[in-house]
């Protein structure tokens, strides 16, 4: 169907409508001649009209009144006329409608057709909208296309087969030996729809994975040879052979690997080939490596492997990428339940991801909570590799949660009653019942379930620390600490503190004794001073260690989240890009427009559709470099030039910036601008940069200016140069009566 | 059961109008047109500092209990937008971001070659064609060719043929 001038000429009338009720008024007349045009007999023109209603549809006006022609078009000859129909087939007919059913006999006809092209129509319709009738009447169709010859309608009826087996999982015996034979194919779209196919059989039935499972050495074959072949320009993407089918692949062989040893073992020297050798530096390559961990962490695989597939998460948390930092704390997020100890070493990164913007990555490390949990969890676990600086800056982490002391110091309590062994746990868990032991004892949390504790509870677990011979003299230390400190928050066992204390008085561990002493002093000579003594500690001061805790107390993003209004919302392209239809595609960054979001909704539409036409015209693919504001040239004389560039522009203040450049040949000296403005306006300026401006344009001197303002309108400035060039000494001045809005406004 | 595939391909540009709509799944209009409000309301407000995915747990917040709806509660937008057009496919969360993340740059750059440096009004006049491209890349919900070689060909073939 070449370009129907018809067509064109609508679409251009509904886009120069100025309204919406303009719009519907166009809409409503051409919809009016299109079903009368409908209901004449066989005219040449059905399948332009048939165009024309489905572009109306596209826009979201109703167009059910052509689901008819849409049957009739089908069934016609020409191949313009069978393409629109089938596209209105797909847009307007669905499983739910009675004339889907009429349209199967002839996609029966159209899959036997001679031209591919034809088939392929057929094909595509059903794979797309196909009902289950549909699909059980056509599917011995289906399953002799696969055997074709033509590998373009093989690759298409592989993945109709796949919609097939979706919508009805018994017919898929019917394909299990094709799919099978398939995988011996050289073309990769073929190979492609034959893994989805095997794929989609696996997962249905697991009799099948059985059956499947014999092909893993065909898969790994196929693999080695995509990752170490030349290169393909075909199927390559930014070095990498075909990524889409490695990935495939890769995610065929984690269901086919999964829970069975022997299959793991097949495929394990290729994940490592794939995991080692692949290029990571562009998005290719890292959805392949992604996968491949996936698989290996669902596999039987043995533990070089995992390790080495924990370190690819971990190298893709440096990533510069959000996107690659965002998957890889998703997936270690799940890894680490099960393998923590080697995502420990990354915890540092993790952390740092805290600092990070967006909030679907902090997500993942976002809460204090978890961070605690997560690094309590290890400290159970491992405590005693843990590093030194562990427990203070943990401690630090802690005061700093504050809305979590009760709850961090019930966990540690419980924690400390089941085991002392791990000292790093047992120091931090004192230090905790010591500052918050009246949490404790109050007994109520939110985020955990209660426990009664009593004091003489608490004492005893600092007492069986103090007395184990488990205990590091740190360990006592802290035990012996905290339970001084308890005696300030507890009411009733102070005098079994008391004893305590004086018993360690004569503790054979110089430091204990110290202690001791010490506090019994505080009991005798100073009670009046203990309360104060032994407060609450402030927020410890974040010191630098090795290991940057991220600041626990920054908030989440507010996520800016009121839905834009979707009505005429108007953008400011900076004017030089209109109509500016760059090919920038050798830019490999996709880029973003650097418009504000901020523009207020226009409320007349004249304003959004001129500047649709402006959205229009830019070339999808163009790079748009942000424009930095433009700078006017306000004076010019004897080859000294002032330029002035407005930032940060709001209702009522400017920023400007003054920069003065020189091409003569000798320096300009002693330079000096004052300005004057008009009373309404406030002025304030700041230093400049220097007062020599070197010759031949090597370097300016730049001064910035404040101007705050009630009115916009009364923005003038009276400019005074003084200088000396050329050893002589000059005076000027400019008027400026207009300012230039930076690009952005 | 893992249904792994596309649920639908979306290209709409900023003010919210739909220059392609492909659906996978079966959906009513009407949720049709709630999804395509709720993809341009999510994916518009996000910037240069987001990713390019978007999980949504519980999208549509309306109560139209539908038993579609269910099927597909767990899934993920990933998105891309290049100058005034977001290109959004919808997947299921245990799909592999980043393979369909350059999925979407393939279908562009194809769009690119065949409409000659294409911008939003080509895809505006001509969207029949742009249906034609979507067909020979995406097939059933899954990526068919990824060959843009081949997929050029194919369409100067069918243009042939008009």
């Amino acid at each position: 169907m070449s370009p129907s001038v018809c067509l064109q000429e609508m679409i251009r009338v509904i886009r120069g409508a100025r309204t919406q009720g303009e719009e519907r008024g166009v809409i409503q007349r051409e919809c009016a001649a299109i079903r009368a045009q409908f209901r004449q007999a066989d005219n040449g023109g059905r399948s332009h009209n048939l165009a024309k209603l489905l572009y109306v549809h596209m826009l979201g006006y109703p167009a059910h009144f052509g689901q008819m022609e849409c049957v009739r078009l089908i069934a016609s000859s020409k191949y313009s006329e069978k393409r629109i129909g089938y596209l209105g087939a797909m847009m307007l007919l669905d499983e739910k409608q009675d004339a889907s059913l009429l349209i199967t006999n002839s996609i029966k006809n159209d899959l036997s057709h001679s031209s591919q092209h034809v088939q392929s129509l057929a094909l595509c319709t059903l794979a797309c909208m196909g009902s289950a009738e549909m699909c059980r009447d056509l599917a011995p169709e289906i399953e002799r296309l696969l055997k074709a010859s033509n590998s373009y309608i093989k690759k298409k009826a592989a993945l109709c087969a796949v919609h097939i087996v979706r919508k009805i999982p018994e017919l898929g015996e019917m394909f299990t030996p094709s799919a099978h034979s398939l995988l011996s194919e050289k073309n990769h779209g073929v190979l492609h729809g034959a893994v989805i196919l095997i794929t989609e059989l696996c997962e249905r039935n697991p009799d099948n994975l059985k059956q499947f499972r014999k092909s893993v050495p065909e898969l790994v074959q196929i693999m080695k040879n995509l990752v170490t072949s030349g290169y393909s320009p075909e199927h390559n993407v930014a070095g990498i052979s075909d990524p889409f089918l490695q990935v495939r692949i890769l995610r065929l062989l984690r269901i086919l690997g999964r829970n069975n040893d022997a299959a793991s073992d097949a495929m394990n020297d290729l994940l490592a080939q794939v995991a080692t050798n692949t290029d990571s530096s562009k998005t290719a390559g890292s959805a392949v490596l992604y996968e491949t961990v996936l698989t290996i962490m669902d596999i039987r695989s043995e533990s070089g492997l995992r390790v080495l597939a924990v370190n690819i998460l971990g190298r893709f948390l440096l990533n510069n990428d959000r996107n690659i930092r965002y998957i890889s704390m998703t997936s270690l997020q799940k890894i680490v339940q099960t393998d923590h100890t080697a995502v420990q070493r990354h915890r540092g990164t993790i952390v740092d991801c805290l600092k990070d913007q967006d909030a679907s990555v902090k997500r993942y490390a976002p809460s204090q909570r978890w961070h605690i949990d997560t690094i309590l969890h290890v400290l159970v676990t491992a405590g005693g590799d843990v590093r030194d600086e562990t427990v203070p800056n943990l401690i630090q982490l802690i005061t700093a949660a504050s809305e979590l002391h009760c709850y961090t110091v019930h966990k540690l309590y419980r924690a400390l009653i089941s085991d002392i062994v791990q000292q790093s746990l047992v120091q931090v868990a004192c230090w905790c019942i010591g500052e918050y032991g009246d949490l404790l004892l109050k007994g109520e949390c939110e985020e955990i379930t209660p426990m009664q504790v009593t004091e003489d509870d608490v004492l005893d677990a600092l007492e069986t620390v103090l007395q184990s011979h488990m205990s590091t003299p740190t360990s006592r230390g802290f035990a012996l600490t905290a339970i001084m400190k308890l005696s300030t928050r507890i009411t009733n066992n102070v005098d079994r503190i008391r004893s305590v204390v004086s018993i360690y008085g004569s503790c054979i561990d110089v430091e204990l004794q110290q202690r001791a002493v010490e506090y019994n002093a505080l009991f005798k000579k100073y009670d009046h001073m203990r309360a104060a003594v032994l407060e609450r500690m402030p927020v410890i001061d974040r010191n630098s260690s090795g290991q940057t805790n991220g600041d626990p107390s920054v908030e989440p993003m507010k996520e800016f989240n009121q839905p834009k209004p979707v009505q005429g919302v108007l953008i400011q392209e900076p004017a030089n890009q209109v109509c500016d239809l760059l090919d920038l595609l050798g830019d490999s960054n996709p880029p973003l427009l650097v418009t504000n979001d901020h523009t207020s909704t226009a409320p007349n539409s004249t304003n959004s559709t001129s500047s649709n036409v402006q959205d229009n015209l830019l070339d999808l693919l163009g790079g748009l470099e942000p424009t930095p504001a433009p700078s006017v040239t306000v004076f010019e004389k004897g080859g000294l030039s002032l330029k002035l560039q407005c930032d940060q522009q709001t209702e009522t203040s400017t920023t400007v910036t003054f920069t003065a450049s020189n091409s003569t040949q000798s320096d300009i000296t002693g330079f000096n601008l004052q300005a004057a403005v008009p009373k309404s306006v406030q002025l304030q300026m700041k230093a400049p940069s220097g007062d020599l401006i070197p010759a031949q344009g090597c370097g300016t001197v730049t001064q910035t200016v404040l101007l705050s303002y009630t009115n916009k309108a009364n923005l003038k400035m009276r400019v005074r140069l003084s200088y000396s060039s050329q050893g002589t000494a000059c005076q000027d001045m400019v008027q400026i009566d207009s300012f230039p809005s930076p690009a952005w406004s | 059961m893992t249904c792994t595939k596309i649920r639908f391909i979306l290209i709409q540009n900023r003010a919210g109008k739909t220059r392609l709509a492909k659906w996978y799944m079966q959906f009513d209009d009407d949720e049709k047109q709630k999804l395509i409000e709720e993809v341009h309301a999510v994916v518009t407000v996000r910037d240069a500092k987001h990713t390019n995915f978007v999980e949504v747990h519980s999208f549509l917040l309306t109560a139209l209990a539908c038993f579609s709806l269910s099927l597909f509660m767990n899934f993920k937008i990933i998105y891309r937008r290049y100058a005034g057009l977001y290109f959004c496919i919808c997947v299921d969360v245990t799909d592999n971001n980043l393979a369909y993340l350059e999925g979407i740059h393939n279908f562009v750059e194809v769009l690119n070659e065949y409409f000659h440096n294409v911008c939003e009004l080509d895809l505006v006049f001509n969207f029949y064609k742009v249906y034609t491209v979507v067909d020979e890349m995406f097939l059933a919900g899954e990526i068919r060719e990824t060959s843009q070689t081949k997929v050029l060909k194919q369409l100067l073939m069918l243009q042939s043929l008009e």
